[in-house]
């Protein structure tokens, strides 16, 4: 097998987290009304009619009757109602779904938005969760609501729907188009089998063009070929058939926090499906992202998730400008393709600057560069908010600038016998400068008006008036001036940089002195109290912390002090645990909790969840905290692995020495104990030759019977200590019951035992000892209560779905009630006169072996005739398939 | 005058020594007594005794590691007694070259039944054994035959591979992977499965009663035992 010829390990990864998961069937249309769910229950019904277990989740009918007619055959399960500002909403009841559990389920309109308050914003997130589940799921979506292809549908159409699902979800899915031609579709329109009859004629004039749909039925075909294309290659690379894909093209969209960077992040991924390319979505960190706004910060925020649902992977990088960071990225992600938005920087700023396409062009010669141009309605919205961005500071620092033009003027009248006219203005630059590098780019420009201004009033002539005689110097005004503003402009950006270089330092120390707190904690409580404290003084918000535990997740520390969460919290917490991802406030699930929950978690599982949660109730993040939050939380979930690791290990240690301790301990007592037992017992043999000395066979068969207690003793020790080995092998009941008959012969004496044993009985896969030690505690039982001479029986009986071996004699038999007490520990049968010799030990350990083996024993009394019959019960699962002997040959 | 064989006994309980002597010497063996491994391989090399019983629990080493100690140093034939019920420690001494085990507490008979058994073998070499039969059946490890009451019985090719392992020695253990490796020449791994089905097939040709096999005993977790004797007469157990 050579290189090229191996599975790629990605598809075949890809192949296992398919099994065991539901398969998705999406039914696609290129508009309403082309009869995507009437498809959809059509397919349905002829799964149930081949016996498959079908439900319907949710199918709208619109009140069309052909409809309505088919949802009739099928079982439905009822919608549960939501209060949404007065109104009821019928959402699909998910939590009913998954009790019911059906084989397949049918779910119309997959873009559905739920009501506030569901579970999930959206309704192909509960299909994901259905899918998880291990249900099948049949849906319906027209091309307008997939994600890729929203800018494109509503660049002919004008119309642009906001219910969208993400690329990455449909590539899961089967897809089969539902087609009609657009001139069928139109008469179906005005036949108002579209819609209800009095939204259609609206709606025809709006979307229903002939042009329109045509176009949207290409879309749609399209897409369903490059689902077939994508689910072809995706078996080629998992079979590694010898298929020809291109490899090697890597794409980068540069994003910014403009608006129109969702539709770069839309382009891109056209370009990444077409080209079959991981893609990366990058957003250049410069100084200029200091002065963002909130409303900037989720912009960018969202077109970056926006990218990461479409699968694209996400970066953010420093760097001193976007060139430089994007040339680097480019060189070290080894991009072919860059996908950037045409710049919405006035012509006079890329005259100063060069445009940042023509530098890129320059430094990244063998890279494909694609400029889209920028969605006007959007790039205006985007100029609106870049006009508000630069603060203007407070006033005190206009006052302070004021007051220090004053002094330089004071000081200029003094100097002015001394010094030239023309020197003074000089003196101006002091204050110029002074207010730019402290209070910033405005209070410099500020001073340096201020300046020119108290310059020209009091020291040009004609003085106390702004008017001047010589031309010369106005020249001096406009020299001071342009001064103020080149200078002022310079040491702004250093001041700006200080900030920005403060503000990392004083992350870089935060992260630093958060890591430090955690290595000084000793006790995995100390740790999680450490945890909360220190990202709550942090971020300055209340927080939680969570372990995982069978019943869910457990409330471990909190800060400040909190001893349990609402209902919909430990929800939210639950799920954040299970899908390892954030959910709560400020998520995309179960957004009504006011607390927002992060993982903790490294590549192997998940360590727990921290809340988050404001005093006041707002959302607990402002987005520029997000990254630092992320670095909290990966610090966090380090410590926190590290001390499990390290319990673990001790607990490990412990348990280790435990059992070298038990096994030492068994060891000598089994010798110890045997050996003076082999002692006497070969003893009373000899003695046996001796017919002067009585009793020397009590001795010998006590001695047994001692022997046959020991053992039980340290079989029971071996149990309770969890210490029992196992090594399964292939067992054939005729030897297993010859051995076990032939063990008890002697204490069997009294009894004939019959063997009944079908001569086909397949092999089973168990421990022989362990199942020996079983049947000998069975015969030694049988053999103590069955009248003597009566015979014991020992069948062995294959039925469906088990292999049944009973032991049953002619007794007494088992008192009522007391089927299941005969098991435990030290318990004899009441209720007979008959004194039983024994330890009450024999069935209690038959129990606990059968178990640990993986079988089942019960007692009852015989169906035919009186007497006990106890019933070993072989799982199907521990039978071997039968073969025949010529197979081996 | 008899030559009479000489066991010897490696254990360090003196009380166990004196009963295994009784009943060795009673059964007219001569016998040899170590209390410790270091004694053990002493008299083993000193005094070459036919025979050696050894308790795999002695105090100075384990006994796992002088099984192979006692075959290199000798050619006598070893007996492992032990009071460890672990079968497989039992295994690994029978594949690390002992010739059969006992498991404390003993019977004395059932001991000086394994004795006479290895003598035997120990006369015979081993595959020596041209013929024997164990009630009415007889197998011919020269002529490759085996009858039943007279009658000739059928036996595929492995078959009766596993009826010959199990007669060049008879009497004595045979360790599935001591079987299968003979059987299965070329198999990497062992199926325990198809031995079973294999046996199960014979003792259905050769038994009275397979339900209660008296032919070809079963050693739980550990192998087979032919019940038969050269001369034809009684099965060593029961």
């Amino acid at each position: 097998m050579t290189e090229s010829d191996r599975p790629s390990p990605q598809a075949l990864l890809r192949q296992a987290a398919q099994e065991g998961r539901g398969r998705l069937k999406v039914f696609l249309g290129a508009a309403p009304g082309v009869g995507k769910t009437w498809e959809m229950l059509t397919e349905g019904r002829e799964r149930r009619e081949s016996g498959i277990d079908v439900v319907v989740g949710v199918v709208e009918t619109h009140g069309r009757r052909e409809t309505e007619a088919l949802v009739h055959g099928h079982e439905i399960v009822p919608r549960h109602e939501v209060a949404h500002k007065g109104h009821t909403l019928a959402e699909m009841d998910i939590d009913a779904l998954l009790e019911r559990r059906p084989q397949l389920a049918l779910v119309d309109e997959l873009a559905h938005t739920n009501a506030p308050g569901s579970r999930h914003p959206k309704r192909y997130q509960d299909v994901e969760e259905l899918l998880d589940a291990g249900i099948d799921v049949y849906s319906t979506i027209n091309i307008q609501h997939v994600e890729s292809l929203n800018d494109v549908v509503a660049s002919f159409t004008r119309v642009r729907v906001r219910e969208t699902v993400p690329d990455s979800f449909l590539e899961q899915a089967e897809i089969e188009v539902v087609d009609i031609p657009p001139d069928e579709l139109i008469e179906r329109l005005k036949d108002g089998k579209v819609y209800i009859p009095q939204e259609a004629t609206r709606a025809l004039n709006h979307f229903f063009s002939k042009t329109n749909l045509t176009a949207l039925r290409e879309l749609a075909l399209r897409r369903a070929a490059q689902a077939v294309d994508a689910q072809m290659l995706e078996h080629v690379r998992a079979n590694a058939l010898a298929g020809s894909f291109a490899v090697g093209e890597r794409i980068i969209v540069a994003v910014s926090e403009h608006a129109h960077a969702a539709g770069l992040v839309r382009a891109g991924k056209r370009l990444a499906d077409a080209l079959r390319a991981p893609w990366t979505a990058v957003h250049i960190e410069t100084q200029r992202d200091q002065a963002f706004s909130d409303a900037d910060r989720r912009q960018l925020a969202d077109t970056l998730a926006l990218a990461s649902r479409l699968g694209a992977a996400t970066s953010s990088i420093p760097a001193a400008d976007v060139v430089d960071g994007l040339t680097r990225f480019a060189g070290d992600a080894r991009a072919t393709q860059i996908v950037l938005g045409k710049s919405t920087r006035s012509w006079w700023f890329e005259l100063r600057h060069g445009s940042v396409v023509d530098r890129l062009v320059r430094t990244l010669g063998d890279v494909a560069i694609h400029v889209m141009p920028s969605d006007p309605e959007e790039g205006k919205a985007a100029v609106r908010r870049q006009r508000v961005r630069t603060p203007w500071g407070a006033p005190l620092d206009y006052v302070l600038s004021s007051l220090m033009v004053a002094a330089m003027t004071v000081l200029g009248r003094l100097l002015l016998e001394v010094i030239d006219l023309s020197n003074i203005s000089l003196l101006y630059l002091v204050p110029v400068m002074f207010a730019a590098a402290t209070f910033g780019l405005r209070a410099g420009l500020f001073a340096g008006l201020a300046s020119s201004l108290a310059y020209n009033f009091f020291f040009l002539p004609p003085t106390g008036t702004l008017t001047v005689s010589n031309p010369e110097n106005v020249i001096s005004i406009l020299v001071l001036l342009g001064v103020a503003i080149v200078t002022s402009q310079f040491a702004a950006r250093v001041k700006m940089q200080a900030d920005l270089a403060g503000s990392s330092a004083r992350q870089n120390a935060a992260l630093a002195s958060f890591s430090r707190q955690l290595t000084a904690s000793a006790t995995h409580a100390e740790l999680t109290q450490a945890i909360c404290a220190e990202v709550a003084r942090l971020l300055n918000v209340r927080t939680v912390l969570l372990l995982p535990s069978p019943a869910g997740p457990v409330l471990q520390a909190a800060f400040p002090p909190e001893d349990r969460l609402e209902q919909i919290e430990q929800a939210a917490a639950q799920w954040a645990m299970d899908n390892e991802q954030p959910a709560g406030r400020g998520s995309t699930t179960l957004t009504a909790s006011d607390w927002l929950f992060h993982p903790l978690r490294t590549t192997r599982r998940v360590l727990g969840v921290l809340g988050l949660a404001r005093e006041d109730a707002g959302d607990p993040l402002r987005s520029d905290q997000v990254p630092l939050l992320m670095s909290l939380l990966d610090q966090a979930s380090i410590a926190l692995d590290r001390m499990v690791l390290e319990e673990e290990n001790m607990r490990a240690q412990a348990l280790g020495e435990r059992d070298r301790l038990r096994s030492a301990l068994l060891s000598s007592v089994s010798h110890d104990l045997r050996t003076p037992l082999t002692t006497i017992m070969s003893a009373a043999q000899a003695m046996k030759r001796h017919p002067s000395i009585e009793l020397a066979e009590t001795i010998e068969t006590e001695a047994q019977r001692l022997n046959r207690f020991v053992a039980n003793l340290l079989d029971m020790a071996r149990v309770e200590a969890g210490a029992l080995p196992m090594k399964p092998e292939a067992t054939d009941m005729f030897d297993a019951v010859a051995s076990a008959v032939h063990d008890t012969r002697a204490s069997l004496a009294d009894h004939a035992v019959k063997v009944e044993i079908p001569p086909d009985i397949p092999l089973v896969r168990l421990d022989p000892v362990l199942l020996h030690h079983c049947l000998i505690n069975l015969l030694d039982n049988a053999g103590r209560y069955a009248d003597p001479g009566t015979p014991i029986l020992i069948r062995c009986r294959r039925i469906p779905g088990a292999l049944l071996l009973a032991v049953a004699d002619e007794g007494p038999g088992i008192p009522p009630g007391q089927e299941r007490r005969v098991f435990e520990t030290f318990t004899r049968l009441e209720g007979s006169d008959r004194v039983r010799h024994g330890t009450g030990l024999g069935l209690a350990i038959v129990k606990a072996f059968t178990e640990a083996m993986g079988l089942s024993v019960e007692a009852a009394n015989r169906e035919e005739g009186q007497g006990a019959c106890f019933t070993i019960r072989i799982p199907e699962s521990l039978i071997m398939a039968n073969f025949e002997s010529e197979d081996v040959e | 005058m008899k030559v009479r064989h000489k066991v010897l006994i490696v254990d360090d309980e003196p009380h166990i020594r004196r009963l295994i002597q009784a009943a060795l010497v009673r059964a007219d063996y001569a016998t040899i007594e170590a209390a410790t491994a270091r004694e053990g391989l002493d008299k083993l090399r000193d005094e070459r005794p036919d025979i050696a019983l050894l308790d795999l629990g002695l105090p100075d080493r384990d006994g796992l590691e002088l099984v192979p100690l006692f075959k290199q140093h000798s050619d006598t034939t070893l007996i492992v007694v032990s009071a460890r019920d672990a079968t497989e420690e039992k295994v690994a001494a029978l594949d690390l070259g002992a010739d059969d085990y006992l498991t404390k507490p003993f019977d004395t008979d059932e001991l000086l039944a394994r004795v006479r058994v290895a003598l035997r073998n120990r006369m015979t070499r081993g595959g020596g054994v041209p013929a024997l039969s164990v009630g009415d059946v007889k197998i011919d490890l020269l002529e490759r035959r085996v009858t039943k009451g007279g009658a000739e019985v059928h036996l595929t090719p492995k078959e009766y591979a596993v009826l010959s392992q199990l007669a060049k020695f008879p009497g004595r253990v045979i360790t599935h992977g001591q079987i299968m490796a003979q059987v299965w020449p070329h198999e990497v791994e062992h199926h325990v499965e198809y031995l079973r089905v294999l046996v199960r097939t014979l003792r259905q040709k050769l038994e009275d009663d397979p339900q209660q096999p008296r032919i070809i005993g079963n050693e739980l977790g550990i192998g087979y035992r032919l019940h038969a004797s050269p001369d034809g007469g009684a099965p060593a157990r029961d």
